[in-house]
C-alpha cells in the first residue's frame, strides 16, 4: 500500500495585484492548489506570468490581497510583519537566481547568518555552518569572500545557507538563471539529492525546461492562472 | 555579534568613499575645533579672571584715569584687603606689528594680586629693586629672545618718546590659562619721567586692582568705592575683574558671534555630505537587506547596520580630526600668539567635537533607515542582479 503524504502547502483562491500609482495591476487570479511533503514542484510560465510573485507569497516575503496560504497548520496570510519574519527564518530556506550572498561575508559567515536568529550557541552555529558546506561540497572554501568564488560556487553557498536551518520548505527563484550549463547542472543535481535522499520540499520557479526536468510535479502559470491540474511532470 | 561585523566591514568595503568621507569629517571636525579654540581663546582672560579681584575705572571710559589719591581711600574700605594700580602703556617695540600687552604698575602689590605670575624670589627683588627694570611673560621673551639683563627700548605711543628698560624678571604661568606673553615695568619710572615732561598727566592712574578679603564680599566692596567717589570730579566704576574682561570681550561680539556661527555651518555642511554618501550606501546596499529581511532579520537590525556604519565612519574621522587638532592649534596658536596669548584646546572643545560626530551619524543615517525598512523585500530583491 503506497504511503499517503500529508499536504504541507495549501493555496485557496489566492489573488495578488500590485499598485503602481493609481493604476491597479492584477497578476494572479483564483489560484487553488496543494503541494504534498517531499514534493519537487516546479512552477513555469513565461515573463510577467506572475510565478516569481506566487512563490513570494508562498515564501511570506510578500502579502496576499485575498485567499490562504496555509503552512503546515498555520494559515501565514494573517501573519503581521514580525511574525512572517520569524516564521521565515523557521520554515523557509531561500534559493535566488542571482545567489544573493552578503558581500562582506566569507562563505561560512554567509551559511552561519540565518543561525543567528536562533538560540544555538556559536559553537554550534559554526559545527551546522560547517556541516551544510560540506554537502554542497565546498568545504575547501569556507573562508573565502563571495566575490572570490564562482558563479556556481555561490550558488553552492546559497545551498548551504537555505539547509543550515532545516526548514519546512525550499524556494528557488530560477536557481539556475545565472549559470553555465555544467554548473546549472550541477546545482540542479543537488537540489535533486536534497529532495530525494533529504526528503526537502522543493518549490522552485523557472522557465528553463531543463531545470523543470529534474522536478517530479509542474505547474504552469499564465497571465496570473494556473492552466493545468495537478499532474506528474511529463519532461 | 554578526551585525557588528557587517556593520564595521560595510563600513570600510568601499575604501574610497568611506576614506573621503571619513577624511572630510577630520577636515571639519579639525575646522570645528580651531575655530571654537578660538573662542574659548577669546574668553580666555574671563576665564581666568579671580573672583576675588575688583577692577576699578573711570566711570566715563576706560580711556580717563584717576588721581593716584584715590589708592589711599580705597585701601580703607572695609572688606579690601590690598590694592594695586597701573596704567595701559601702549609701548610698540621696534615696530607696530611686534604688538603686546605693555603695563606700568605699582609692582610690588601687583606681584601680590597676581600670585598666578610665578617669579623666581631673585628675579623679583631685582625687579623691585630697579625703577628702569621690567618682567616680562615667558612667552613673550623666548619670541623676542630676551635674556635676563638685556637693554629692551620702546617707543611710546600714549606717552611719547623712547622707553628704556632692562629685563630683571621672566615670569611663569600657574597653570595654563595665565597669559606669558605680558610686559610689566613701575608706575613711578612711567610717572616721574611724566612729571617733568607733561605735569598735568602726572599722579594719574588708568585703573585700580583691589584685592578683597572674601570673594563673597566683592559686591559690597564694589558699591562701597563707587559711593565714596560719587559726585567728585573722578566718579569710578567698579566690577569683578571677569565683569570687566568681559566688557572688553563684548567690543567684540559680533566677531565672536560670525565665528560660532560658522563653526555651526561646518558641521551642517560635512552632515549633508556624511548623509549623502549614507544614501548612495543604502542605496548599493538595498538588496542586501532585503535578503537579511528575508531570512528573517527585522527593521531593527537594518537601523542597527544603517546607523552604526554612519557612526562608525562619522566617529572614525572625529578621532582623526581630533587628533589633528592638536599639532593644528599648536601652529596656529604659535603664530597668532600676540592675538590668543592662549590657544589651548579645551575639554569642552573635544566633547562637543564627539557630540557633533554623533549627531552627524545620526542625522545622516535617519532618511536612509527609513527607506530601507520601508521598502518591500519583493522590490528590494527586484534591485538585485
Amino acid at each position: 500500500m503506497a504511503e499517503q503524504k500529508q499536504n504541507i502547502v495549501e493555496i485557496r483562491h489566492l489573488y495578488k495585484s500590485y499598485h503602481r500609482g493609481s493604476l491597479v495591476v492584477p497578476v494572479l487570479f483564483d489560484i487553488t492548489f496543494d503541494i504534498v511533503s517531499g514534493e519537487f514542484l516546479a512552477l513555469m510560465g513565461p515573463s510577467g506570468s506572475g510565478k516569481t510573485t506566487l512563490l513570494n507569497l508562498l515564501a511570506g516575503i510578500d502579502k496576499a490581497d485575498e485567499g490562504s496560504i496555509r503552512v503546515g497548520d498555520l494559515d501565514i496570510t494573517t501573519f503581521s510583519e514580525t511574525e512572517l519574519a520569524h516564521w521565515r527564518a523557521n520554515h523557509v530556506g531561500f534559493i535566488f537566481q542571482f545567489y544573493n550572498l552578503i558581500p562582506v561575508l566569507k562563505a561560512i559567515e554567509n551559511v552561519e547568518l540565518p543561525l543567528h536568529l536562533t538560540s544555538l550557541s556559536k559553537r554550534e552555529r559554526r559545527d551546522h555552518a560547517e556541516m551544510a558546506l560540506r554537502m554542497v561540497g565546498l568545504e575547501h572554501r569556507m573562508d573565502h569572500y563571495p566575490q572570490e568564488l564562482s558563479g556556481g560556487e555561490q550558488q553552492r553557498v546559497a545551498i548551504a545557507r537555505a539547509i543550515v536551518t532545516d526548514p519546512t520548505i525550499l524556494v528557488a527563484d530560477e536557481p539556475t538563471g545565472d549559470l553555465d550549463r555544467v554548473s546549472a547542472e550541477e546545482i540542479l543535481a543537488m537540489m535533486e539529492r536534497l529532495n530525494s535522499e533529504m526528503g526537502k520540499t522543493i518549490i522552485m520557479v523557472t522557465h528553463d525546461p531543463r531545470a523543470a526536468q529534474r522536478a517530479k510535479i509542474l505547474r504552469h502559470l499564465d497571465k496570473g492562472y494556473l492552466t493545468d491540474d495537478d499532474s506528474q511532470n511529463p519532461l | 555579534m554578526m551585525i557588528l561585523k557587517i556593520l564595521f566591514r560595510n563600513a570600510f568595503h568601499n575604501k574610497l568613499r568611506s576614506g573621503l568621507t571619513i577624511l572630510g569629517i577630520a577636515v571639519a571636525i579639525l575646522a570645528f575645533g580651531l575655530l571654537r579654540t578660538v573662542i574659548s581663546s577669546w574668553y580666555a582672560g574671563v576665564e581666568a579672571a579671580s573672583t576675588s579681584r575688583l577692577v576699578t575705572r573711570n566711570a566715563i571710559s576706560i580711556i580717563f584715569t584717576l588721581p593716584l589719591s584715590y589708592n589711599e581711600k580705597i585701601r580703607q574700605i572695609e572688606g579690601v584687603k590690598m590694592v594695586s594700580y597701573g596704567n595701559w602703556f601702549g609701548g610698540v617695540y621696534i615696530e607696530e606689528k611686534n604688538f603686546f600687552p605693555n603695563f606700568c604698575v605699582e609692582p610690588r602689590t601687583y606681584l601680590e594680586i597676581y600670585p598666578e605670575f610665578v617669579l623666581s624670589p631673585a628675579e623679583k627683588k631685582a625687579f623691585l629693586a630697579d625703577r628702569k627694570g621690567f618682567v616680562a611673560g615667558r612667552k613673550l621673551a623666548a619670541k623676542y629672545g630676551w635674556k635676563i639683563g638685556d637693554p629692551v627700548t620702546l617707543k611710546g605711543t600714549i606717552y611719547p618718546g623712547n622707553w628704556d628698560f632692562v629685563l630683571r624678571g621672566i615670569y611663569k604661568g600657574r597653570d595654563d590659562t595665565t597669559d606669558e606673553t605680558q610686559f610689566y615695568f613701575h608706575w613711578d619710572y612711567l610717572n616721574e619721567t611724566i612729571k617733568k615732561v607733561s605735569p598735568p598727566r602726572a599722579d594719574q592712574v588708568g585703573f585700580y586692582m583691589i584685592a578683597v578679603t572674601r570673594p563673597d564680599l566683592s559686591a559690597d566692596v564694589a558699591l562701597a568705592v563707587d559711593k565714596t567717589f560719587k559726585n567728585s570730579l573722578a566718579e569710578t566704576l567698579t566690577e569683578t575683574e571677569k565683569a570687566f574682561n568681559q566688557g572688553f570681550i563684548a567690543m567684540s561680539g559680533a566677531i565672536v558671534t560670525a565665528i560660532q556661527m560658522v563653526s555651526f555651518v561646518v558641521i551642517i555642511i560635512i552632515m549633508a555630505v556624511v548623509a549623502n554618501t549614507m544614501a548612495m550606501t543604502t542605496r548599493e546596499r538595498i538588496g542586501d537587506y532585503a535578503i537579511m529581511k528575508t531570512l528573517g532579520f527585522g527593521g531593527r537590525d537594518i537601523t542597527v547596520l544603517i546607523f552604526g556604519e554612519s557612526l562608525v565612519i562619522s566617529l572614525t574621522g572625529c578621532l582623526t580630526g581630533m587628533i589633528l587638532t592638536f599639532p593644528a592649534a599648536a601652529a596656529f596658536g604659535q603664530s597668532l600668539a600676540n592675538f590668543f596669548p592662549i590657544f589651548i584646546v579645551s575639554r569642552e572643545t573635544l566633547y562637543l567635537d564627539i557630540l557633533a560626530a554623533i549627531l552627524i551619524g545620526c542625522l545622516a543615517a535617519i532618511i536612509p533607515t527609513r527607506q530601507a525598512i520601508r521598502i518591500g523585500i519583493a522590490d528590494g530583491l527586484r534591485r538585485i542582479g
